[in-house]
């Protein structure tokens, strides 16, 4: 047993399902898929769950996912149309996978006013009809090697949303993907894996939207991976609203390509223990990134921002900023760490994290990381962590502002800055709400 | 009897558990004005905390009645709902928060509070406007954060934009003049004159005579040591301005 990981026993009970399912996953028939998903069985079989002494996992734990017993099989769960538009994020979407435990649902899905040249469908629809698409995008190498979760997941995915866009391509409309986890009598895992292959001067905006139905646990590992040809414009909005007992472990990797740019944004509220990776290279010159996140936290939820954002090419800019709001018992973690390669001059990297903590006994664990190995570069980083304004929450009451909307003000006012950043129009308001909603502490 | 507005009675109050006030007495009747002076660290702002009910600002003895009623243990958002104000020596910054969004929350909390319906939007940009323009303040600091990048003195005109919105029926107003440049300090003056009748009190800390030439009080107050060693009219700040503090501290000491 190694000690950078967990107890083989864990990763093996994880493994044990795969010769068995095997057979009936996506795209049995293709032969480099069956031997991806054989690279990453293997893959995960060496490297098992990362334990704390493996320097990204340093803070948070995944020994709680080892513990329990979660059902690998397919749950046959369902989900009532009724239920939708409590659920539906965004503005009305007129194109919407809805999947449920990670499995597409044709019916609840609706794909409308798509132009030529753009596809969006189902991972499993796409490795039994059009695996070609899946071959060019989907992640081999680096995911195996460094990405044990996401090993795992290139093992097991048997479902998860695939959105194609030819050259030129331009979406008005934002795409909405609605992941609804349903719990069950055994907590249920999956392993959605999802694709965004944006081609030369194409655009789109998804929303990748994680919800939680149930009060039950359920585990979800997912792995988004965007692929942004040249000069395309994609913008990822991702909420995470699981359920408070489930866990949420997602790998966001990203290639950017000349002059184009990722606008990301993580919005996270929901899950026991969740974590979201993100992963960019901008691959060639201006490349740029943008990544913004907002986390709201309570009770002993412990939520994960870990991003890596490698400058591989000359004249890559990027710019991050997350902000944290903790109360109870609450942790959270941003690891950020910026790499610049050698011959990549000229290069523009500013990251902040910035956590409110509302409690004492809330905490935030903050690693910059910045490995520069060029000289021609401007790149900055700073963490803060403090309480609310007690001077402020006075002023406000003075007022005759009542303490708890002072308090919810002052927290909206924090998350501002973050929330302020995002481009998209028809998020702004429902984010507000979402903070509104987690602030009156009221459970959806 | 006529009941005062303001009956503050042998007041004791602590901060970080040192006593600051120690024994102090005031009544303030509807419609009057009375202005408060005194040295440094007297206790001046001590006394407008405890009476906007600060945190950390302990009354440890006596009372301080509102309309008959105790202050005492009301917060501080109640107190507004009553008709309580304080303008502030040090005005809070409050970044992401816009002055137009502090003042609606101002103006509906005091609202609800008081079981009144809350104000339409477009009302109450209009009546907001028509006061900010009275006090020479552009709409640009009206969309801007509460304070954030204010000069000192457009601080303490916003104070009284708040006063003006909220109006309120005691208004402690503490050292408003301070950082006011002579025209600045008429505007403001006008504004506070503007709210003066026979329902509306007003207690005006300052260190300066010049203020109490615009707002003329009826009564003027020296506090020293943490209580008010003496009381007379407006001709009291104009002893001061030439004889200074010196026996009053020795007084107070005494
Ligand atoms: N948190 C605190 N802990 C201890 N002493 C305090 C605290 N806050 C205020 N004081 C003290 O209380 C005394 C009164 O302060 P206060 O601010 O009320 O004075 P002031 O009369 O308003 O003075 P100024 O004219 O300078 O504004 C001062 O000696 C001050 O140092
Ligand atoms: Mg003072």
């Amino acid at each position: 047993m190694s000690v950078q990981t967990l107890p083989d026993d864990a990763s093996r009970q994880f493994l044990a399902p795969y010769a068995e399912l095997k057979p009936a996953l996506p795209g049995a028939d293709s032969d480099w898929l069956a031997n991806l998903r054989d690279d990453g069985a293997d893959a995960f079989r060496q490297r098992g769950f990362p334990g704390s002494k493996v320097e990204d996992w340093r803070y948070t734990s995944l020994a709680p996912l080892t513990k329990s017993a979660f059902d690998w099989r397919e749950p046959e769960a369902t989900l009532d149309a009724e239920q939708l538009p409590a659920l539906v994020f965004g503005r009305e979407a007129s194109c919407r996978l809805v999947l449920v435990n990670g499995r597409l649902s044709r019916d609840l899905s609706a794909v409308a006013g798509l132009p030529d040249g753009a596809t969006l469908m189902g991972f499993a629809e796409a490795a039994d009809q059009s695996p070609d698409l899946l071959r060019e995008a989907l992640g081999g190498e680096s995911v195996l090697a460094d990405q044990p979760l996401a090993a795992l997941n290139t093992a097991f995915m048997a479902d998860g949303f695939v959105l194609h866009l030819a050259d030129g391509v331009v979406l008005e409309q934002p795409v909405e993907i609605l992941s609804v986890g349903t719990g069950g009598k055994q907590p249920p895992l999956y392993h959605p894996r999802n694709l965004i292959v944006a081609g030369a001067d194409s655009r789109a905006t998804v929303i990748e939207h994680h919800v939680g139905l149930c009060i039950g646990a359920y585990f979800a590992n997912v792995v988004t991976e965007i692929v942004a040809g040249e000069r395309s414009i994609v913008r990822h909005c991702k909420v995470q609203d699981e359920s408070r007992e489930a866990f949420h472990i997602a790998a966001t990797n990203v290639h950017v390509g000349r002059d184009a740019m990722l606008d990301s944004f993580v919005f996270a509220v929901g899950g026991h223990l969740s974590r979201n990776e993100i992963r960019v290279k901008l691959a060639a010159p201006g490349a740029h990134c943008r990544l913004h996140g907002a986390y709201l936290m309570r009770g002993t939820q412990h939520c994960d921002n870990t991003t890596i954002i490698d400058h591989a090419a000359p004249e890559t800019n990027s710019h991050e900023l997350y902000k944290g709001v903790l109360d109870d018992e609450a942790s959270g973690v941003f690891q950020g760490k910026i790499v610049v390669r050698p011959d990549s001059q000229k290069i523009d990297g500013h990251q902040m994290n910035r956590a409110l903590l509302l409690s004492d006994k809330a905490q935030i664990n903050s690693k910059p990381e910045l490995m520069i190995y060029a000289d021609d570069v401007k790149c900055s980083h700073g963490a803060t962590a403090g309480e609310l304004d007690d001077e402020a929450l006075f002023y406000l009451r003075s007022r005759g502002v009542p303490e708890a909307q002072a308090r919810r003000l002052l927290v909206e006012a924090f998350l501002n800055e973050a929330i302020d950043g995002i481009a998209l129009a028809g998020m702004r308001m429902p984010l507000e709400q979402a903070v509104a909603r987690w602030m009156s502490g009221a459970a959806r | 009897m006529t009941q005062k507005m303001l009956e503050i009675k042998d007041l004791h109050a602590t901060v970080d558990g040192k006593e600051i006030l120690k024994g102090l007495n005031l009544s303030i009747g509807a419609g009057e004005v009375h202005a408060i002076m005194g040295p440094n660290g007297s206790g001046k702002s001590t006394l407008s905390y405890v009476l906007a009910g600060r945190d950390g600002y302990e009354v440890t003895g006596g009372d301080v009645l509102y309309d008959g009623e105790s202050l005492v243990d009301l917060v501080p958002e109640e107190r507004a709902a009553k008709g309580l104000f304080l303008a502030f020596q040090y005005p809070v910054e409050i970044p992401g928060v816009t002055n137009m969004i502090f003042l609606k929350n101002a103006v509906n909390g005091v609202r609800k509070q008081r079981g009144e319906p809350e104000l339409d939007a477009m009302e109450f940009l209009k009546f907001v406007r028509v006061k900010a323009k009275a006090l020479s303040m552009t709409d640009d600091m009206l969309k801007r954060a509460v304070n954030v990048g204010f000069s000192g003195g457009e601080k303490k005109r916003n104070e009284i934009l708040q006063m003006a919105v909220l109006e309120p029926r005691l208004a402690v107003l503490d050292e408003t003049d301070s950082g006011l440049d002579i025209d600045a300090l008429k505007v403001v003056a006008d504004g506070v004159n503007a709210l003066r009748g026979p329902e509306r009190s007003m207690l005006v800390i300052t260190h300066y005579q010049r203020l109490l030439d615009y707002i003329v009080p009826d009564h003027v107050h020296i506090l020293a040591g943490g209580r008010i060693v003496r009381s007379g009219d407006k001709g009291l700040a104009l002893e001061l301005e030439e004889r200074g503090y010196a026996e009053f501290v020795d007084q107070a000491a005494a």
